[in-house]
């Protein structure tokens, strides 16, 4: 296939008195035969391949007339890093050090759509123990909070308001500091497990847990404050990159921009996991459509989550102590970790039992982190209501201690088709409105 | 991969042959099984076809679509099963955009969103290599089941269900890449993660995962894919 006329894009050309025809993924000579009948010139502008803020390297190809946008192609891909493919050489424990890494902003989202797949594959749904639900909860409601505060942060970044960027990321830094404590990374955490969580609250964790709190509402009050009453934000967001019920239904978009149309539609409250149905929150919606109801919906969103995050609090001072396992030593990694001054280390008790007292316990150590666990024959599909919307992955085992194939539906995969609705007829500054409003990240987008 | 005195063992009971995940053979992976289980020959199949009553609102469904499809149900819908809490529907190709026209636009089907469709290669499974799985939702509803197509990949050809569920279009085209599954009719089929002159299919199994080995002093490990390592 090394025909160059297979390429996307035509060679560029210096002669002004020839013109040049950009093509997206159709036939060249349905194109050249379009560009004859047309006879007319038109303008089409590449944006990218290039990293607008932390969304990733999307290419989006526009058509011109003037300062209007007559047609719109997004090029994806340049993120693409095989993660599906990866994951089928992998047990199916390091598969979550895999599936972390697509959207990177929503880390635990994925981790956790991960882990519920597998125990349902497994058939141990009811035997995770309460404590490592509501720790998945919490997680899963920290991810969402910083994933909205970016797509904010980095909405108003785009349009040059560079404060709004910095008090977003103030308040998803405070997050972090609660998920660095407790799983030892700030991203890309593996911390979900299948069976469970990696480890339990640590000392004091409840108190540094309740401390954020304040401090991220202080940050959403500052957003609300600086962006509610804002002109210039209102002009350049209201009614600009809308889409409404029936063609959000027929792209199948989900999440903030489907709600943001009316329907309130959220698989926390329609098909809840993780014990979702016990917790009190409400779900933000709006009719309006555009940039704008979906940036204040995320903001709403954030204060929902936060009081999970705090019912998730009481839930686990009531409980105290006690395992964040299945209790199935077959299942249940052993990843008893004491976190030391470099986030990392191995819990001496667990060391001490494999190396000095139990030569069985060794063996099942070293048989469950090289070999892993065997997960019976079949297929399953999992969804959750990730930040962006839902995130669903499709698991099938051929009954060995790796994946025979794990594919994601990644929300904004699904949602970037929504980019031309959005900005054809509209103008060129508009698009990053639009690119802002959709909130995807190409790491998950390509995966 | 094996011989047919294997396949044998797991002849189906319903009306059409399972689906065959894979046949496993030895313990390790690449070279030097040393286990002493190198000769071990394993078909694995999926779960067969479940006999009525299916359970929950399971049986409404089909009893529904086989009304609407009238005669040509039989031959649509090649098998129904009830797996973990989910109902699949093993459709024939060439019925799909049917049945799925039903799926959506019957009032007590009502499935408005198709979640995408994510391919999988089954190379054991002769004849049904490549697996496409359509995961409906009904919001109207809230209900969930999955819609799956098996082509032989030497002609793998799908009709595209983008003129009834228009958010598959990017579905397709990643299915397409990845997996060389050729839908009918979608208006603009060319690849979307991998490069466009990009050739073959990654994540078939028969296309290798890549990577280069790993020396340290000394020593060499091998890449991923070829490193001696469980099955």
């Amino acid at each position: 296939m090394n025909n160059p006329t297979a390429q996307a894009t035509g060679a560029f050309t210096e002669d002004p008195d020839v013109p040049e025809y950009n093509v997206y993924g159709a036939d060249w000579s349905e194109t050249v035969e379009e560009a004859v009948r047309l006879g007319q010139q038109r303008i089409v502008m590449n944006m990218g391949p290039q990293h607008p803020s932390t969304h990733g390297v999307l290419r989006v190809m526009l058509e011109i007339e003037g300062e209007t946008v007559t047609e719109t192609r997004a090029g994806i891909g340049y993120l693409h890093t095989g993660i599906e493919k990866n994951m089928e050489y992998r047990t199916w424990t390091q598969g979550v050090t895999f599936c972390t890494r697509m959207d990177y902003v929503a880390s635990m989202a994925q981790e956790l759509v991960y882990c519920l797949g597998i125990e349902k594959l497994l058939g141990i749904t009811d035997d995770i123990p309460e404590r490592a639900s509501i720790l998945r909860v919490l997680m899963s409601e920290l991810t969402r909070i910083g994933s909205h505060l970016v797509a904010i942060g980095t909405g108003g970044n785009e349009l040059g308001a560079t404060t709004i960027m910095t008090t977003s990321f103030i308040g998803r830094e405070e997050t972090f500091k609660v998920i660095e404590m407790i799983t030892g990374l700030r991203t890309n955490n593996a911390y979900i497990r299948p069976g469970g969580v990696a480890q339990g609250l640590p000392e004091g964790g409840i108190k540094a847990i309740r401390d954020m709190i304040p401090q991220v509402r202080l940050r959403l009050d500052e957003l609300v404050a600086l962006q509610m009453e804002n002109p210039i934000l209102k002009g350049r967001l209201k009614n600009v990159a809308v889409v409404d019920l029936p063609s959000a239904m027929s792209l199948g978009i989900t999440g903030p921009i489907l709600r943001a149309t009316g329907l309130p539609y959220d698989l926390r409250k329609s098909d809840p996991y993780c014990g979702y149905e016990t917790y009190d929150f409400q779900v933000p919606t709006s009719t309006d459509a555009d940039a704008w109801a979906r940036m204040v919906l995320r903001m709403e969103e954030c204060y929902e989550s936060l009081k999970i995050v705090e019912q998730c609090a009481d839930r686990l001072e009531a409980l105290g102590d006690g395992p964040v396992m299945v209790a199935d030593k077959k299942i249940a990694w052993p990843a008893q970790l004491s976190i030391g001054g470099d986030g990392q280390g191995n819990s001496p008790e667990h060391i001490r039992h494999i190396m000095g007292e139990s030569m069985e316990a060794l063996i099942h150590h070293f048989k469950l982190v090289t070999e892993g666990f065997d997960v019976p024959a079949g297929q399953v599909y999992q969804a959750t209501e990730g930040p962006k919307g839902l995130l669903g992955v499709h698991l099938v085992s051929d009954g060995g201690a790796k994946p025979w194939r794990a594919h994601f539906r990644d929300p904004g995969f699904n949602n970037l088709q929504a980019l031309s609705l959005m900005c054809e007829g509209g103008q060129v500054a508009d698009v990053v409105v639009a690119i802002a409003s959709i909130d995807m990240v190409l790491g998950g987008v390509d995966r | 991969m094996t011989d047919s005195q294997d396949m044998q063992a797991v002849e189906p009971q319903g009306r059409e042959p399972l689906t065959l995940i894979n046949v496993r053979e030895g313990l390790f992976s690449a070279k030097g099984d040393t286990s002493g289980f190198d000769g071990l020959i394993k078909p694995v199949p999926m779960p067969g076809a479940t006999e009525r009553p299916y359970g929950e609102w399971f049986d409404g469904v089909v009893d529904i679509l086989t009304e609407l499809l009238g005669d040509r149900a039989d031959e649509a819908i090649e098998s129904v099963v009830v797996d973990r809490g989910e109902l699949t529907l093993y459709i024939a190709a060439k019925h799909l955009l049917e049945v799925v026209t039903h799926l959506r636009d019957d009032q007590d089907l009502r499935f408005e969103m198709c979640l995408g469709v994510s391919g999988v290669h089954y190379p054991a499974d002769k004849g049904r290599e490549l697996h496409a799985a359509y995961p409906l939702l009904s919001i109207t509803h809230n209900r969930h089941l999955r819609v799956e197509v098996a082509v032989d990949e030497n002609d793998p050809h799908i009709p595209s269900v983008c003129s009834i569920y228009p958010m598959n279009n990017w579905h397709e085209r990643e299915t397409w890449d990845f997996f060389g599954i050729i839908f009918d009719g979608h208006p603009s089929l060319a690849r979307i993660e991998m490069p466009d002159d990009w050739v073959g299919h990654p994540q078939r199994k028969d296309y290798p995962l890549g990577g280069i080995p790993i020396e340290y002093k000394g020593a060499e490990v091998d890449s991923p894919g070829e490193r001696r390592q469980y099955r």
